[in-house]
């Protein structure tokens, strides 16, 4: 077995805070998602070159820059607004939590545009037409028809988006978030063994990369229940 | 001076860029050409090539790649008298350039070798046939028909690596390389001006990360010429469509 000189908790809390993150991150994706899709197939021009500009900044600025200068950017973006807001200086800490949530989750919201776009325009457009000719009025048939459809094209895109996601938390150690990655770096540092708590991290990466295959596995299946296969 | 921070420092930028340019070009070098048998061992009927393979890919890309470079540059510092034994420390471990580099073709190579085994699939079973219709050994239906198609197939996918790689390279800043980014954290802590720093090196690399994306779109138009409609003809259903770069933008 290998000796981990009493430091095996570290891969316990670091795992715990990285799945945390990751799931956290969750809503954020979907919700920017969401609204970066609707903003790109949108008719309304401002909001299409909003969507536009967010996934090419996104899509052209590595991760890591974008971590930095949005974890920073933002506390004191919300600063200069609260200090506005209330006429006084205001200091605030946004937790390293929080602001990793947002950031990853702006960042990966732009991924899963170009999944629900796609998703979209999968979907027969004969089923809207059908919708419609019932009588449902857009927004309807859109929630009863277009989006549960919609989903069933998404799942595998966005699972690759989980896929990405969580092994970019590990980048969040640069802002000290003390997730896996961070804490083996403690570890390591403490008992002088880099390869033994890299290591370790690296096999706790690849277990959870291994159960969400075989959940995404079965994810898919389940979505696509009920639709006949070649 | 307003820009000051970047104006009076354009050269260490410059000197930054050409590092993570010269990472990006030699990894991905290197990976292509490691690439090609990887991908095709991954296919090979014999469970002795094929498994080996399909553990070092798992691997590669089921983990962050800044665990992996940590991995490598930190924790070869755990083995010093070993790898010193054999003449692995002083000149390839102890060098930050060495163990980027080797961090970084061992990714790109798990990477594209997977693209290159879905753009094999891909290859229509007839033209297959056809190669073996000549009498075409193994070899030389990969050779001629086989990698060729493959390669086409594969471009699309190949493009958002290249990208994708030219961006995870600022990853070595984290292991003391003066790459792009850490001439920025370099500078920010010279000058304290972070956002003028980081959105000016943030747009250099949307720049040239845009600049990759009409690369390859050109590359890939050279190489559908024989797909396209004859000048004056009318188009034909079933030419190949130019693949949009940004719906495969998930890797």
């Amino acid at each position: 077995m290998i000796d981990f000189k009493g430091y095996e908790w570290v891969f316990w809390e670091g795992l715990q805070v990285t799945l945390a993150v990751g799931l956290s991150c969750i809503p954020v994706v979907v919700v920017m998602g969401l609204l970066g899709a609707w903003a790109k197939l949108s008719g309304n021009r401002v909001a299409r070159s909003i969507g536009y500009t967010y996934t090419t900044i996104v899509r052209g600025v590595p991760e890591l820059v974008l971590i930095i200068e949005i974890y920073y950017g933002l506390t004191e973006a919300l600063q200069l607004l609260l200090s506005a807001a209330s006429g006084g200086e205001i200091l605030i800490d946004i937790d390293p939590f929080t602001a990793g949530t947002i950031t990853l989750g702006l960042i990966y919201g732009a991924f899963a545009t170009e999944v629900f776009r796609g998703a979209y325009l999968a979907v027969d457009r004969g089923q809207i037409e059908a919708a419609r000719a019932f009588g449902m009025h857009e927004k309807l048939a859109f929630v009863r028809v277009v989006f549960p459809q919609m989903m069933r094209f998404a799942i595998p895109g966005l699972g690759n988006v989980w896929m990405v996601l969580i092994k970019a938390t590990a980048l969040m150690s640069v802002i000290q978030l003390p997730e896996l990655m961070r804490m083996a770096d403690v570890a390591a540092r403490a008992v002088r063994m880099p390869f033994t708590f890299y290591f370790g991290a690296i096999v706790i990466y690849l277990a959870i990369t291994v159960v969400s295959l075989y959940g995404l596995r079965h994810g898919e299946i389940w979505s696509n229940r009920g639709i006949r296969r070649a | 001076m307003p820009f000051s921070a970047i104006i009076d420092n354009l050269d260490r930028f410059a000197w930054g860029a050409l590092l993570t340019i010269e990472l990006t070009v030699i990894s991905l070098a290197i990976g292509l050409v490691c690439a090609v048998p990887v991908g095709i061992g991954r296919l090979s009927r014999s469970p002795i090539i094929r498994w080996p393979i399909y553990a070092y890919m798992f691997v590669f890309r089921g983990t962050p790649l800044i665990a992996q470079l940590f991995l490598i540059y930190y924790g070869s510092g755990q083995f010093v008298p070993q790898l010193r034994a054999i003449g692995l420390w002083d000149g390839f471990f102890r060098e930050p350039m060495f163990c980027a580099l080797l961090a970084l073709v061992l990714n790109t190579t798990a990477y594209t070798a997977e693209i290159l085994r879905g753009a094999i699939l891909g290859v229509p079973t007839g033209e297959i046939e056809a190669a073996k219709a000549f009498g075409m050994s193994r070899l030389l239906q990969l050779r001629r028909v086989v990698l060729p198609r493959a390669f086409r197939i594969g471009l699309p996918a190949y493009t958002n690596e290249v990208v994708f790689l030219f961006q995870a390279t600022s990853l070595v800043s984290l292991i003391t390389l003066l790459d792009l980014v850490g001439v920025a954290r370099d500078v920010i802590s010279d000058t304290f001006r972070a956002h003028q720093v980081w959105i000016f090196v943030g747009a250099v690399y949307c720049v040239i990360s845009y600049l990759l994306f009409w690369l390859f779109g050109q590359l890939e138009y050279r190489w559908s010429a024989h797909l396209r409609a004859r000048p004056g003809a009318a188009a034909k259903t079933g030419a190949a469509p130019a693949t949009e770069a940004a719906t495969a933008m998930i890797r």
